[in-house]
């Protein structure tokens, strides 16, 4: 049993059949890989994981749990974070407020009044989250505006935040759409190295088949909101049916 | 000092000072000169107003300048406090403590209610939502809750709620006055100090006020420095962020509406304790507007704007509407009398009754020109100043970095 189960899951959107009928497993501590053509249903599976869409049909299971009906909040607290396709970090404020504010969500929950506490006077936080933005290499910008940071360290930093919560489950939406090679190298080599310290799975959505052949030790191909096959990447390279639906001329790329 | 930081706590300090110092700072002329009866603003009604106003837009200001979200309908809780209060005083007695708890928790009861609903919604929604419920607010008081012939008058209308003689007022001992009092101090009353021609005011209303409004303006600072303050920073940020961070965003903007409500019944509570009486119009939704527009006026976010804008606005509006044309014609005696006549004639119309016209055009420019309010006008002063300065070169050693 993977920590993620997803079984028999779809969704419709009016006429359109987004997801047919997606099985999924998502083995502990690994890397897994989603690929897809545009349009495939990867993104509408992923938000099927997270709450932002209900399924029509299916279930799916974190860590034995059903994470169908929850709230986004609810399922994060589950322990399953989630990087998105534009880097969604708090613009109007700090670096290292961005990285307190998840550090504060992990010890003191949903909600919590502590309107009457001095927030730089929390230690524990302050040292958890200073911690954090020096492993990502973010310690000089830490008084700077999120917002004001370049495009490779906003995913740096969300990245960073989303660490900062020690989910067991790490999503991520194409992480490296639109970042320059060197900025894809380093998110690259920052993925490995948290896959390799932590107990984390980490789940992947991307185009890239440089980072998803670098990166997965398992991929799942998905076409027409199904999945057509899932292998290592060895296999998946020279699998036809994934030629013929997706890889095409990447193949030589890769 | 008092777990605040060095900037917070100089801040504060000078606050402090200013609120304890008010009846000489906005007392400048001597006693009977014109400028005196034009600007000097150190009498008890209009001081009262700078501080209770002030209450009011500081904690306005935790929900719209911490979470964005726009309540256009604050001044019904306003009203809720000024009927809770002279309700107290009907009741019990003309002591203002209970008047002013009962104020704030009503106030904070109302704002639970129509915040749990109007938060349903943001943007746009939410503040249309906000803006019903204040007209319902008005209305109720106006009519169908202030008919005096019917058995459930709680507001009186039209008249307004007041204190009667014929009023229960189980706990009223004889020897308290039958002013509004804090244990025997009447509220209205004043002791005065002469200086040479110059004239201060000291009233007990104003420092009561005065002293609560520090009170509220220290919570606020903590508030703002506290992690609660900053998950309220972030749900003007990003929600959608804070929702795939494990936070439920709701607790946190329901938690901030109901204690800006509750500033606001505090305020309301204590526009009674000045004068018993309360009226629907403190709820109409041009007072929600001006709450709005203080502020703005002061700068959304920022810690002293809202005492800036609610003094800047209160000052404004009282010395505008003062100016009629017989001053106006001795200002511009100097001219001409046919231009003398025109410019009196054009300027006529921004005066008087007229305030709200030139008080309009501030705010625009206000808005156009500094949409950080009066703050970051004066933010830019500093900066300008400073740089004066350094070219100078006579200060440039010795100045520290901040
Ligand atoms: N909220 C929605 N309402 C209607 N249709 C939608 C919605 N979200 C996605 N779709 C449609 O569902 C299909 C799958 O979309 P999805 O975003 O999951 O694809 P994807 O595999 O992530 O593609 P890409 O690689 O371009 O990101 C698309 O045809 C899309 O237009
Ligand atoms: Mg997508």
């Amino acid at each position: 049993m993977g920590i993620l189960e997803v079984k028999n899951v779809g969704k419709r959107f009016g006429g359109l059949q987004a997801l047919g009928d997606v099985n999924l497993s998502v083995a502990e501590n690994s890397v897994h890989a989603i690929i897809g053509p545009n349009g495939a249903g990867k993104s509408t599976l992923l938000n099927c994981l997270v709450g932002k869409l209900i399924p029509d049909t299916g279930s799916v299971m974190f860590d034995g749990q059903s994470v169908l009906g929850r709230k986004p909040y609810e399922i994060n607290q589950m322990g399953i974070s989630r990087v998105f396709q534009t880097p969604e970090i708090f613009g109007d404020l700090s670096v290292l407020e961005n990285m307190l504010i998840p550090c504060f969500a992990k010890r003191d929950g949903a909600f919590h009044l502590s309107a009457f506490k001095n927030m730089l006077a929390d230690k524990e936080m302050v040292e958890r989250a200073q911690h954090m933005l020096e492993e990502m290499n973010m310690a000089g910008k830490h008084a700077m505006n999120a917002a004001a940071l370049s495009r490779g360290d906003k995913r740096r930093l969300e990245i960073g935040m989303c660490l900062s919560q020690e989910p067991r489950l790490l999503l991520l939406d194409e992480p490296t759409a639109g970042m320059a090679r060197a900025d894809t190298n380093n998110t690259i080599d920052l993925l490995k190295q948290i896959s390799d310290e932590r107990d984390i799975t980490i789940a992947i959505i991307e185009h890239d088949m440089h980072v998803v052949f670098s990166l997965a030790e398992r991929i799942t191909v998905l076409a027409q909101g199904t999945p057509l096959v899932e292998d290592t990447p060895d296999n998946i390279k020279g699998h036809p049916k994934v030629r013929e639906a997706y890889l095409g001329e990447t193949q030589d790329a890769a | 000092m008092l777990k605040l930081n060095k900037s917070d706590t100089l801040l504060f300090v000078i606050v402090a000072a200013m609120v304890l110092l008010a009846p000489f700072i906005l007392n400048p002329f001597p006693q009977g000169s014109s400028l005196a009866q034009m600007f000097n603003a150190g009498y008890p009604d209009l001081m009262q107003r700078f501080v209770i106003f002030g209450i009011l837009v500081i904690g306005f200001n935790i929900l719209f300048g911490l979470t964005g979200y726009l309540s256009f309908g604050h001044a019904a809780f306003l009203g809720i406090g000024s009927y809770s209060a002279v309700w107290m005083f009907k009741l019990l007695s003309m002591n203002v403590i209970p008047a002013l708890i009962l104020s704030m928790i009503v106030a904070g009861i109302f704002s639970l209610a129509i915040g749990y609903v109007s938060l349903r919604r943001s943007g746009i929604y939410f503040s249309i939502l906000t803006l019903a419920f204040a007209q319902m607010s008005y209305n109720l008081a106006y009519s169908v809750l202030g008919n005096p012939s019917s058995s459930y008058n709680l507001t009186n209308g039209e008249t307004g709620l007041q204190v009667y003689s014929n009023d229960p007022q189980y706990f009223a001992s004889s020897s308290a006055p039958d002013t509004p009092h804090l244990f025997g101090l009447a509220m209205s009353d004043s002791s005065k100090l002469d200086i040479g021609s110059w004239q201060f005011t000291f009233n007990n209303g104003y420092y009561m006020s005065g002293i609560l409004m520090l009170v509220a303006f220290y919570i606020s600072i903590r508030i703002f420095r506290s992690p609660f303050g900053m998950m309220l920073r972030a749900v003007k940020s990003n929600q959608q962020r804070m929702n795939y961070t494990g936070l439920n965003t709701k607790p946190y903007t329901l938690a901030a509406f109901v204690i800006s409500g509750m500033y606001a019944g505090l305020a309301g509570g204590l526009l009674s304790s000045m004068d018993p009486l309360a009226g629907a119009e403190r709820m109409h939704w041009t007072a929600s507007g001006e709450i709005v527009i203080m502020a703005i006026l002061g700068g959304v976010g920022t810690l002293i704007g809202p005492i800036v804008g609610a003094g800047f606005n209160e000052y404004f509006k009282n010395i505008l509407s003062k100016i009629n044309d017989g001053i106006l014609h001795q200002w511009l005696s100097f001219l001409p009398d046919g231009l003398e006549n025109f410019i009196v004639g054009i300027l006529h119309y921004f005066v008087g009754k007229g305030w709200h016209l030139t008080l309009g055009l501030l705010f625009m420019m206000v808005i156009i020109f500094l949409p950080g309010g009066l703050v970051e006008g004066g933010q830019r002063l500093a900066k300008l100043f400073k740089r004066k300065k350094t070219e100078d070169g006579s200060d440039s050693n010795n100045t520290p970095a901040k």
